[in-house]
């Protein structure tokens, strides 16, 4: 699943470990979203979503 | 900011501590069967079936504290963990059944032992846990 954390947390100039934090998941976590090795769950996704105030969708896009 | 991620942390730290410590003492309490018997209390059954009883007590213990360790964890490790202990189940189900295969049909001369067994499985499990986290880094 392609994602646009690593820039929305750029523009928001916050690190992986301070989202991390904000999340309550590890950093290595965030990281793997990022590089899309790892598919978040949906509540950790709606976690994501408010913290940058966007829907689900406007973060995470299905490629299918 | 800090909380959550300190309470992550924070928490893995207490259940991994707590997982090392009922492992710990059913490590212990296991040796103390196996030697005990004989050079402790003189091969009493009694006293040899209590403290097999407290052995398997204690091993309840370290399969609740593992459960929790697994609970605690953020998602992405709880599916690495998840994964490795179905790569464990299986190679040990498959070496398992060989290996007593291979004393049955007596190819190796002999008796099958499960503590190799054990040490396949905590291999196993500990290098499918390595290449998982390699995989999601």
């Amino acid at each position: 699943m392609k994602n646009r954390l690593r820039v929305l947390r750029a523009e928001k100039e916050i690190t992986q470990a301070q989202l991390a934090d904000e999340t309550g998941v590890s950093r290595q976590t965030i990281n793997a979203i990022e590089k899309g090795k790892f598919d978040p769950s949906l509540p950790l996704a709606f976690k994501i979503a408010r913290l940058f105030n966007m829907s689900i969708e406007e973060i995470f896009e299905d490629e299918d | 900011m800090k909380n959550q991620n300190d309470t992550l942390a924070a928490r893995c730290k207490r259940n991994t501590i707590h997982l090392g410590i009922w492992t710990g003492a059913w490590v212990l309490t296991l040796a103390l069967v196996a030697f005990g018997h004989k050079f402790l209390w003189n091969e009493d059954t009694t006293i040899s079936a209590i403290m097999i009883f407290i052995n398997l007590a204690v091993g309840v213990g370290m399969i609740i504290a593992n459960i929790k360790h697994l609970n605690g964890l953020d998602e992405m490790h709880r599916k690495i963990h998840l994964e490795a202990m179905g790569v464990t189940l299986g190679v040990t189900l498959i070496t398992g059944l060989g290996y007593s295969m291979l004393d049955i049909t007596n190819v190796i001369s002999y008796d099958a032992e499960i503590s190799y067994l054990v040490m396949i499985m905590g291999i196993t499990y500990m290098f499918a846990v390595l290449i998982n986290n390699f995989r999601y880094k």
